[in-house]
């Protein structure tokens, strides 16, 4: 979260320096600049989630090393999922709570002729988002970590493609529909990436106990071997 | 915030930058390794003396992390212990350090955001006497520095003299000055919030009722704070003295002089905790030179410690005794109080085949509690505080500035894990917390107000 924080700080320095430094009357030219600060935001985040990958790593095997099996307590797999929640979280709550907050207050939503829907699709959008951090995240450390820079791309290219689609609100079936299927598509990606199978589905709905496959020895001589 | 580590070493060992500020009130163990402290103990034994926070009392992190495994191994492999003993309890201790920080703040929080009466400017206090009600924004830059000097001046006088009073042995003195303070800040601060709560919500309360009610929780709130009680009873009470006293300082301290105040504060926490005559160095000296726990008054302790008698004498020897870190609040505004994390550790499970275990081994690894000043948590909750009264009605800059204290208390907490000695625990967090708010208010509160009125999200 922390790191995310960082990359929007960063982000909007660099937007508000540019509103400065140009002319605010003109509407159409504030409004490409809104866009170029949404683009370099979405690039830092990547580049942030970067960082705390290779922070993340440095701590992994410092972990590693002391640990008495050599193994650190944490999996990387479970760190990714970690990192691309938090960052979800954060970035979900900094575009929600406000919202939220201005929700309970006595008003009419759109009646300057803005969608009537601003609230619920609001809560839609944030909900994907948070997810696709996730989803992000878990893909996004796997591809740092064999090293498959095209997975890489096409996480960055999918942040884009999310933030840019978000731009044709209030056109909302172009937007959140294929919103929606982007969640969908990387969530199932990032789940096979986590190693997930229909198989293990099947398995875990079924309940089944999986078997024990140690076996026990016993020797008259020798106290039970114990793994 | 001071860290500390309570070791106990063998005579024999000489005394090194790192034992110098330990406390020796440890019972002799003997210590398989010369460079491996004992597990502290001490702690159980040493009588409490109640100190009052009536100045700037020292913020102290204690991390006694030292591990008595009992183990006959290679120096490497149990140096290789300890400091994953070090790591995993240090990120434990980070955890018990969030909650009890994150609720204070969201009291403080939730009482700005909902009671008008902490936002109205309604007087200040004597000890800023300039007020901020100037023509010129020069004038006010000034008035506010001068504030400032005031009351930090305020505070090492009154650290001072609680050092003297201390090397003084004057603990009557100081043990009256905290009960009249806690009493005062439990039932007329209570009433007072008592009264604007009701009013917000329009409740009316009758006064049979309310006396009833302020005289209940204060009373309770005394003997839990300052004898004892349950521990999580003693841990409410302390977040929510902690909390009345943030809203007190969000109330009467004016805008811009509450920021100075801030940053000034974490300056002198760190110069009075690492420069060499510093009082809060001084104060944690004198203490550990006379085998006393300090300050275990203003504390907010996470655990209780159990030690248990053990009837061999390869580990860890130590009578049955409950401690309870009282803690109570001075009630005067411009006292702050110590602030002192101290993590302690019982002793650690014995894997030893060689020894029979006996129960009292059974005893939990986790017993370690982590203790912190009230001091910090009142800071912390001024700022996240002041964030949610004057940014404007924007959430955002309140999450950041908490989230950046929470990775301050982080980092803290990992270089003290890493130096082991005393650390002031306030610079880090203050400073991340003033960064963060003011970047979050001035430059990301209008990017996300742009992004979020055309509904684009990033």
């Amino acid at each position: 979260a922390f790191f995310w924080l960082v990359s929007l700080l960063l982000a909007s320095l660099i937007w508000f320096v540019s509103v400065h430094l140009s002319d605010r009357e003109d509407a159409k030219l504030q409004y490409g600049l809104l866009i170029f600060g949404a683009a370099v935001s979405v690039l830092l985040q990547e580049v942030f989630r970067f960082a705390y990958f290779k922070l993340l790593k440095k701590a992994d095997e410092g972990l590693a090393t002391i640990s008495e099996d050599g193994r650190s307590p944490i999996s990387l797999r479970q760190m990714a999922y970690v990192s691309g929640l938090s960052f979800g979280i954060i970035s979900g709550v900094f575009s929600v709570i406000n919202i939220l907050a201005d929700s309970i207050g006595p008003g009419i939503v759109g009646i300057h002729g803005d969608s009537p829907y601003y609230f619920i699709t609001s809560a839609f959008l944030t909900m994907a988002l948070v997810l696709l951090h996730t989803f992000w995240g878990v893909i996004f450390f796997d591809a740092c970590e064999k090293r498959r820079y095209w997975c890489l791309g096409l996480v960055v290219a999918s942040h884009l493609l999310t933030s840019g689609l978000t731009f044709l609100n209030p056109w909302y079936e172009a937007s959140l529909v294929p919103i929606f299927i982007i969640t969908l598509c990387t969530g199932l990606w990032a789940f096979f990436t986590a190693g997930g199978s229909f198989r293990n589905v099947l398995k875990c709905l079924s309940c089944k106990q999986e078997d024990d496959s140690r076996v026990m020895m016993y020797s008259a001589l020798q106290v039970p071997f114990e793994d | 915030m001071i860290t500390f580590m309570n070791n106990s070493d063998s005579e024999e060992e000489p005394c090194n930058e790192r034992t110098s500020l330990m406390s020796a009130e440890s019972p002799p163990v003997p210590s398989y390794q010369d460079g491996l402290p004992a597990s502290e103990a001490g702690e159980a034994q040493a009588h409490r003396k109640r100190r009052t926070g009536s100045g700037r009392s020292p913020n102290n992190i204690a991390d006694g992390d030292m591990s008595d495994s009992g183990v006959p191994v290679r120096e490497s492999a149990l140096e290789n212990e300890e400091e994953e003993l070090t790591l995993k309890y240090g990120a434990k201790h980070v955890i018990m350090l969030f909650v009890p920080v994150t609720l204070c703040m969201i009291v403080v929080v939730a009482t700005i955001k909902s009671v008008r009466f902490y936002t109205e400017k309604n007087g200040q206090l004597i000890y800023t006497p300039f007020s901020e009600d100037t023509p010129s924004v020069g004038q006010r830059l000034l008035n506010s520095v001068l504030n400032t000097i005031i009351m930090i001046s305020v505070i090492v006088v009154m650290t001072v003299f609680l050092v003297l009073l201390y090397k003084y042995r004057c603990y009557k003195f100081i043990h009256g000055w905290l009960i009249l303070s806690s009493l005062m800040l439990l039932f007329l601060f209570t009433y007072i919030y008592l009264g604007e709560v009701l009013k917000t919500y329009n409740v009316a309360m009758d006064y049979p009722t309310l006396f009833l009610v302020i005289w209940n929780f204060g009373a309770v709130g005394m003997i839990c704070i300052h004898w004892k009680g349950p521990l999580q009873l003693q841990q409410a009470y302390l977040i929510m003295i902690s909390a009345l006293m943030a809203l007190v300082f969000i109330k009467y301290l004016p805008e811009w002089s509450a920021w100075v105040i801030l940053g000034a504060i974490s300056i002198y926490d760190l110069m009075a905790v690492l420069c060499p005559k510093g009082p809060l160095r001084m104060l944690v000296e004198t203490a550990q030179e006379r085998n006393e726990p300090i300050f275990p008054a203003l504390i907010y302790s996470s655990a209780m410690m159990w030690t248990v008698g053990m009837a061999k004498p390869d580990t860890a020897a130590r009578g049955p005794s409950q401690q309870t870190w009282d803690a109570a609040e001075d009630g005067r505004e411009n006292h702050r109080s110590p602030s002192h994390a101290d993590s302690q550790m019982s002793e650690t499970r014995s894997s030893i085949p060689a020894r029979p275990i006996t129960s009292f081994e059974e005893l939990e690894e986790e017993e370690r509690g982590v203790k912190l000043g009230l001091g910090d948590f009142i800071f912390y909750s001024v700022l996240v505080g002041k964030a949610a009264a004057t940014a404007s009605g924007d959430w955002n800059t309140t999450l950041a500035c908490f989230v950046a204290i929470l990775i301050g208390l982080c980092l803290t907490l990992l270089l003290l894990a890493v130096f082991k000695k005393a650390l002031p625990a306030l610079p880090i967090s203050i400073t991340f917390g003033l960064v963060f708010y003011f970047s979050t208010d001035n430059l990301v509160r209008p990017f996300m107000d742009t992004l979020a009125s055309h509904q684009l999200y990033i």
